[in-house]
């Protein structure tokens, strides 16, 4: 019964919602003046699972930018914000939003079709039907620690030195014991003939020279 | 050889390679860096001190800050930076919930939430004309619907709901030509007066319901006023006249105007110089201010004036503040032989001091510009004052019973120049007993933080590790350290106060406001233009401190008289002081030192002269010595020219100034003023370090960079798409890049933006150039980089000629040759607008380079040179790889762990400032706007030092375990010996 009713209301909500958009996108021309338009939209940043930051507290630091800091408007707390007396063209609209990537709209204010704005967003060149703006990704600015583990302690260098050690202490006589002795000679000669290794004939890409 | 240094190389890369941006952990913020906010010249204030809830008070500033400060302790609530165009008009607060703000010429009205500053509404006003704007709002508003927040903006009243910002009505004046002065709001009807020219004075009363006009009433008074008029309550107008003689009274009664006047001369006896009507709201009284006396003045309802009192020496009045139904108290400052009192008096009752304090106040701050007073009741019932005080030097005080509770430094919101300076050198003399307190405290700490490693630390232990990190001791010293990374940061700011912050942690080491940049009789608007190392002592100059050249101007007019002034960097004394006789239009540090390591610096003035400072015979015999190889050039973006100057001879007035040149003009560009206009123009830092020439290609070839420290880099579009974005078409819009050499006037290369505009933000370093700019028909930012080369140098190559000595490696660089340059050039998309670029500087040039963007919403972004390199291909070869060539892609990553500024915003973000830190891998970055930012960064990692988090207790731990396996295995052969033996 409960999860009904909580279904009802969502559902209203989304249909509340959608009455709404037409609305906020659709722009007129301000009566009184004539020189601009109105813009309209609205920013939306879904709750992305159980996050310590509540929404709130984000929206009030969001801010909207026209045309690369000519005009700079807030968000009320539904999300919508608004530019007036915007002249007909193309405009470019910022979201600068702390821990949210916004790609940046295209927003087209048409002069020969007063009440007609259309908007694109530039990143993916995806047309907006509704002006929604919502976040293309969130933002993780910290690296996340690597919780402990056996291998991080091997794979750090002293992990490593550790390791090399105690092959060498406790595999390297086992080795040595099962060579032949007449075999370890003729390698041992053969490894005088050859001299002593340079560096640089150990290195790929010294057959060239 | 080759093959050593290849592998070498190719070894950095790897480690470079291992993480392309430098990141942060969770746990490291505050360890490097450190952010300041602050909020800049209070404007306007307004207490909210109800008894429940905190106590704030909501301040708007001269950087279009809206913000809530805690009275207790200053700190910030909430704060809100405007757009740059959106000056706040008023501030004021509605509904005992609601912040309004009146901003952008009276043309947008919006409400924030009190507590936690969430914007409820916002309305646009619409208006047809810029006249001066009036915010209203009736005090007490209960919250019914009838309360109206009145506006008076753009040549419109508007009343507007406190609710939803709705407009309720508007009446235009627009038509009417009246400068609308005062609105005054009374329950039924509501008063607009104003002037019409100078002398009509005209009276309209509205119906408060429905904005409908009732009447309009006016007087036309027989001689001109000098426009400023003060509304005394009870209707009536206070104004002077234009030769500030008389004090004129206008009344106002039921629809009748008449006026009164009277002779200034006629309330005060000697009366010499200009009166003028301070702006403060006193009921019943009104403050006129001669010279620097103030006469309170007493309106009685018959029109009558008196004069209630004189104060001398008077700094600043506060408006009234009205403490219960009819008592109003207001407050001023005085200055009496050094000695600062507040005073706060009542309005009616004149005879009695409410407030009587005596201040200390640092005379660092100048002087007092604004007071705003606050009231609280004592235990007792009595009534207790708070004063918000607004100083010369910006910065903010509150002052209850005679002292300072919290103060902030404001000054620094408006950082106008940056420039470094070393600490002292540590001197000998460390205890043995602190030595060994210290190495205990230094095992316990790295115990601690092995416990962290290996996750066994208690979440009390947790807490010690983080205090120890960030409360080292270390980072804030006051002296010279091992790697360079602490230094001073030394800022003028627009209050004409210079400070210095140590870059440990921020706090500020001394500051000192300069008296050639306060205002005084002669110096009515001082601004502050630049800052300079003077004397950096190096060698054999060591004993002294090093000192700091600051310049500033009266007044913003580029003819105005300059000043100069010296400032010891350790201490802050200002060590000398010069006013010029000529002005300021550029100033130029030589690369020359004298003995005493001083740095020559020419200044260029307006008519075409160059002096030389310090002026010593010293200094104009190093700069005899290297007179013909000075060479600069300058820039007139209104006329489209660029010029190149070298020094020409000695200036000839009465007498050969040895200190003065004339000099000539080299060569000229002029460009095309119907199709190109200069739009930012960038040079190379004079103070940077090039590691090497050659460029090692993939095909073991080699290229030369072109590095030359004259060379410019200039951007002009077309004049249509000079403007915004959103005002030009792709077709009308172009941008043409040049990159020219200042000395011979040659463009080494230009190129052309079809369809792109500006602005143009640009850093140069080493050969290469990097541009933001916007590209209409993609509807994107764009940044390109160009990468100069000389090919005059390509054939050295050859070991033969080498051997025969034909290369011509050791002929001399001019810059009179004219090397034949290639230049490579990319372009990738950019996702955000930005405000500023640099690039981090090292002190080897050896480390590879990261660009800093500071975005548009005020962040910093490092992005890696790696990414503009004009050799990028869509499908590199193995060998490319190898050497770290990316693939190309059309736009710049965003990778959001290299934000340097992590999840902080440098609010308002101006500039971004790096320096070198004595660690080649590490470079130190400032970044400042409203607020500070500083941190470290290292472009290729730490590869020269540990990092932080490297573990010396596991690195211990490490030692001894292979000591006793060493031991264990000796113990053991020795026995497996020995058992042979026996054998």
């Amino acid at each position: 019964m409960a999860s009904s009713t909580k279904s009802l209301l969502l559902f209203l909500f989304i249909q509340f919602c959608f009455s709404l958009l037409p609305s906020s996108f659709a722009q007129s021309p301000t009566p009184g003046s004539s020189d601009g338009y109105t813009i309209y939209g609205r920013v939306k940043i879904p709750s992305y699972g159980t996050k310590e930051f509540s929404l709130p507290a984000k929206v009030s630091n969001v801010k909207v930018i026209l045309n690369g800091g000519q005009r700079v408007s807030f968000l009320r707390p539904d999300g919508y914000f608004s530019f007036h007396n915007v002249p007909a063209g193309t405009h470019l609209i910022e979201v600068a939003a702390i821990g949210y990537f916004f790609s940046p709209v295209r927003v087209d204010v048409s002069a020969r079709n007063p009440g007609k704005i259309q908007a694109a967003l530039t990143e993916n060149r995806r047309g907006l039907s509704e002006f929604v703006l919502e976040p293309l990704k969130e933002e993780q600015y910290y690296e996340i620690r690597e919780p402990f583990s056996i291998m991080s302690i091997v794979k750090s260098p002293m992990g490593l030195m550790m390791g090399f050690m105690l092959i060498v202490v406790f595999l390297m006589p086992k080795l040595m014991e099962n060579m032949d002795p007449e075999e370890m000679k003729r390698a041992q000669e053969e490894m005088r003939n050859q001299g002593v290794p340079s560096l640089a004939s150990l290195l790929p890409g010294a057959a060239r020279n | 050889m080759a093959m050593a240094i290849r592998v070498f190389l190719s070894f950095l890369l790897f480690l470079s390679l291992t993480n392309l941006a430098s990141s942060l952990y969770e746990d490291q913020v505050g360890l490097m860096d450190w952010h300041q906010q602050y909020i800049g010249k209070v404007k306007h204030a307004v207490f909210h001190t109800q008894k429940t809830g905190r106590k704030r008070v909501l301040v708007s500033t001269e950087e279009n800050v809206v913000a809530s400060l805690d009275l207790r302790h200053g700190e910030i609530f909430w704060r809100h930076v405007l757009g740059t165009n959106d000056v706040v008009d008023g501030i004021d607060i509605a509904l005992g919930k609601y912040v309004i703000t009146l901003s952008s010429g009276g043309s947008i009205l919006r409400a924030w939430n009190l507590p936690d500053g969430q914007m409820v509404w916002e309305s646009s006003l619409q208006g047809s004309k810029a006249s001066k704007s009036i915010l209203n709002i009736p005090k007490n508003l209960k919250s019914d619907k009838d309360d109206l927040i009145l506006v008076f903006g753009k040549g419109c009243l508007h009343a507007i709901s406190s609710i939803d910002g709705e407009v309720l009505w508007k009446k235009d004046f627009a038509g009417e030509s009246i400068e609308v002065s005062h609105i005054i709001q009374s329950p039924e009807v509501i008063y607009v007066a104003g002037f019409v020219g100078s002398s009509k004075f005209y009276v309209y009363e509205l119906d408060a319901k429905s904005g409908e006009l009732l009447k309009n009433n006016h007087i036309a008074l027989p001689f001109r006023t000098s426009g400023e008029s003060l509304y005394v309550p009870d209707d009536k107008f206070l104004v002077l006249d234009d030769a500030r003689s008389k004090i004129v009274t206008i009344n106002i009664n039921n629809g009748d105007i008449n006026y009164n006047q009277k002779q200034i001369s006629d309330l005060v006896k000697d009366s010499s110089g200009q009166a003028v009507i301070l702006p403060s709201r006193l009921p019943g009284l009104s403050a006129l201010k001669i010279n620097s006396q103030v006469l309170l003045i007493k309106v009685t309802n018959e029109g009558e004036l008196a004069v209630v009192d004189k104060i001398d020496n008077t700094a600043a009045f506060s408006n009234a503040l009205s403490i219960s139904e009819d008592q109003h108290v207001f407050a001023f400052v005085q200055y009496e032989d050094n000695k600062i009192h507040l005073s706060i008096k009542d309005v009616n009752d004149w005879s009695r001091d409410l407030l009587k304090e005596n201040l200390v106040i640092d005379h660092q701050r100048g002087n007092i510009e604004k007071i705003f007073i606050n009231n609280y009741v004592r235990t007792d019932r009595s009534h207790g004052f708070r004063a918000l005080m607004v100083m010369e030097d910006h910065s903010l005080l509150l002052v209850q019973q005679g002292e300072i509770v919290w103060s902030r430094e404001d000054g620094l919101a408006s950082v106008v120049d940056v420039t470094t300076s070393e600490l002292p050198v540590e001197k000998e003399g460390v205890s043995v007993a602190k030595v060994e307190q210290n190495l205990f405290e230094w095992l316990k700490g790295h115990v601690l933080k092995l416990k962290g490693t290996l996750m066994i630390a208690s979440p009390e232990d947790k807490i010690a590790i983080q205090k120890l990190r960030l409360g080292s001791s270390e980072k804030s010293k006051m002296t010279r350290d091992h790697n360079g990374f602490r230094k001073l940061l030394i800022v003028l700011t627009r209050a004409g106060k210079v400070f210095a912050l140590h870059t440990g942690d921020g706090h500020i080491v001394w500051s000192i406001t300069l008296n050639t940049l306060r205002k005084s009789e002669d110096c009515e608007h001082p601004v502050g233009l630049n800052i300079y190392q003077w004397q950096v002592p190096h060698h054999h100059a060591l004993d002294e401190n090093p000192s700091i050249l600051v310049i500033g101007r009266c007044g913003p007019s580029l003819s105005a008289p300059t000043a100069l002034s010296f400032l010891d960097a350790y201490t802050g004394k200002e060590l000398n002081s010069l006013s010029l006789a000529h002005t300021v239009a550029r100033v130029i540090p030589l690369p020359y030192t004298d003995s005493t390591e001083q740095r020559l610096h020419l200044i260029i003035d307006f008519n075409k002269h160059a002096h030389l400072y310090p002026r010593t015979p010293e200094a104009s015999e190093i700069l005899k010595h290297e007179f013909s190889n000075i060479y600069w050039y300058s820039v007139e973006a209104d006329n489209g020219v660029i010029r190149g100057h070298a020094l020409k001879s000695n200036c000839i007035h009465e007498v050969v100034d040895e200190y003065c040149f004339v000099f000539r003009d080299l060569w000229s560009i002029v460009f095309p003023s119907e199709s190109e206009k200069i739009i930012a123009t960038v040079t190379r830092k004079s103070n940077e370090v090039v590691h090497t020439q050659a460029k090692v290609m993939t095909d073991h070839d080699v290229m030369y960079k072109y590095i030359s420290k004259n060379i410019l880099f200039v951007a002009n579009a077309a004049p249509k798409a000079s403007g915004d974005i959103g005002t030009a078409t792709p077709e009308e819009a172009l941008l043409v890049i040049y990159i020219i050499d200042t000395v011979t006037g040659r463009i080494l290369h230009r190129m052309t933006h079809q369809g792109c505009q500006g602005p143009v933000h640009a850093v140069f370093s080493e050969n290469w150039v990097v541009y933001h700019y916007f590209n209409l028909r993609a509807h994107r930012h764009e940044m390109s980089v160009i990468e100069v080369y000389d090919q005059s140098r390509a054939d050295n190559k050859d070991i033969w000629k080498f051997l025969l000595g034909k290369h011509n490696l050791t002929s001399p660089i001019s810059s009179y040759y004219r090397p034949e340059i290639s230049a490579k050039s990319q372009s990738y998309f950019f996702t955000h607008s930005v405000k500023a670029i640099e690039v981090t500087s090292t002190a080897k040039g050896i480390t590879s380079k990261q660009l800093l963007i500071g975005t548009i919403g005020d962040q910093v972004l490092a992005v890696d040179k790696r990414f503009l390199d004009p050799r990028r291909t869509l499908n590199p070869s193995q060998a490319e790889k190898e050497e770290g060539i990316i693939p190309l892609t059309d736009s710049l990553p965003i990778i959001s762990q290299s934000y340097i500024t992590h999840s902080l915003k440098v609010e308002g973000l101006r500039g971004i400032v790096t320096v070198p830190a004595k660690l080649e891998s590490t470079s130190l970055v400032f970044a400042y706007g409203v607020d500070l930012f500083f941190t470290q960064i290292a472009p290729s990692r730490t590869y020269d030092s540990l990092t932080e988090d490297f573990n010396y207790a596991l690195l211990l731990l490490t030692i001894v375990a292979l000591v006793a396996a060493l031991f264990i295995t000796y113990v053991l052969s020795e026995r497996k010996d020995l058992q042979e033996k026996w054998r």
